[in-house]
């Protein structure tokens, strides 16, 4: 039974100038959006050149899905088929930031690269590209992290055989400040400090207080 | 009117500061080398946002897009380009 079972094997929280993973706190800083964005680009070591083109979703989404995936032992020794990891991800401000930005941008002259951003699922894209995931994926909007809607949509993918593994979650970017919930889930074996694919235990990671 | 060695160095740090290669310096980039795929690895995105500095910083116009793929082989095309189209 345990190896039909769906489980969180790992979870990234950035939020309040925090950046937690499995609930340890690997990264704090002082600054505020871009800025810390940029602090834990370099601080966790990542080496991604696109990273400077993005908007703030996007730099979100690429600093936490690299912090998530790290050290992830079935994804690293190619258990899964670029076809069976997919994304379902949500938040409340769609690309607002980047809304804001290309309109300003816009009264001198239109800017091409910031246009890319106006869609949200965009940080999908990008992340997807970067860890060549081709599986089934969506951008959900809705007024604050719907861990209901969450399980039920993943676990059907994963139920129908469509995806092993998924990242999941919120990821936000709210005047400005970054924040993300994402969740790597995936059918199989439970692995050490996984916990089940449960509405209680995304809601329990998601609302963990970590401090302003 | 500034020189062509000039005016490569200056587009050198436009086309840093518009397509935002953060991680690189003027020095970094080869008068000759490919702007696009081996070289710089720019893609169509910042193909766009080079004809948006030709206008913005130059007031030149492309007159068609496959006119960019000679223009944009380079730095130094790109000055050329410039230099003969300057009123």
């Amino acid at each position: 039974m345990e190896q039909d079972s769906i489980y969180i094997t790992s979870a990234v929280v950035l939020r309040n100038g925090n950046i937690v993973k499995d609930g340890a706190v690997i990264f704090q800083a002082p600054e505020k959006g871009a800025a810390f964005l940029q602090a834990a680009y370099e601080r966790v070591g990542i080496d991604y050149p696109r990273f400077y083109k993005m908007d703030l979703l996007s730099k979100t989404g690429t600093v936490a899905a690299d912090i998530l995936l790290k050290e992830q032992t079935r994804r690293s020794a190619g258990l899964y088929r670029p076809e069976e990891t997919g994304m379902v991800l949500s938040n409340r401000n769609a690309s607002i930031e980047a809304d804001v930005q290309y309109l300003e941008a816009s009264k001198a002259y239109p800017s091409p690269a910031l246009f890319v951003y106006t869609l949200p699922n965009i940080v999908i894209g990008e992340i997807s590209i970067r860890y060549k995931f081709k599986g089934e994926n969506a951008f959900f909007i809705s007024e604050s992290f719907d861990a209901g809607w969450t399980h039920w949509y993943v676990t059907d993918l994963m139920q129908r055989g469509l995806l092993k593994a998924c990242i999941c979650g919120w990821i936000d970017v709210i005047g400005e400040q970054p924040d993300a919930c994402l969740f790597l889930v995936e059918r199989g074996a439970a692995l050490t400090g996984s916990s089940f694919f449960t509405v209680e235990n995304l809601d329990r990671i998601y609302n963990k207080d970590y401090g302003k | 009117m500034e020189n062509k060695q000039e005016l490569i160095h200056r587009l050198k740090e436009q086309i840093i500061k518009q397509l935002k290669l953060e991680d690189k310096k003027p020095e970094d980039i080869g008068d000759h080398d490919p702007l696009f795929i081996e070289g710089l690895g720019l893609d169509s995105i910042d193909a766009l946002e080079l004809i948006v500095l030709l206008q913005q910083e130059y007031n030149i116009k492309l007159r068609s897009a496959e006119e960019g793929q000679d223009v944009f082989r380079s730095v130094d095309t790109m000055a050329d380009y410039i230099l003969e189209h300057s009123a």
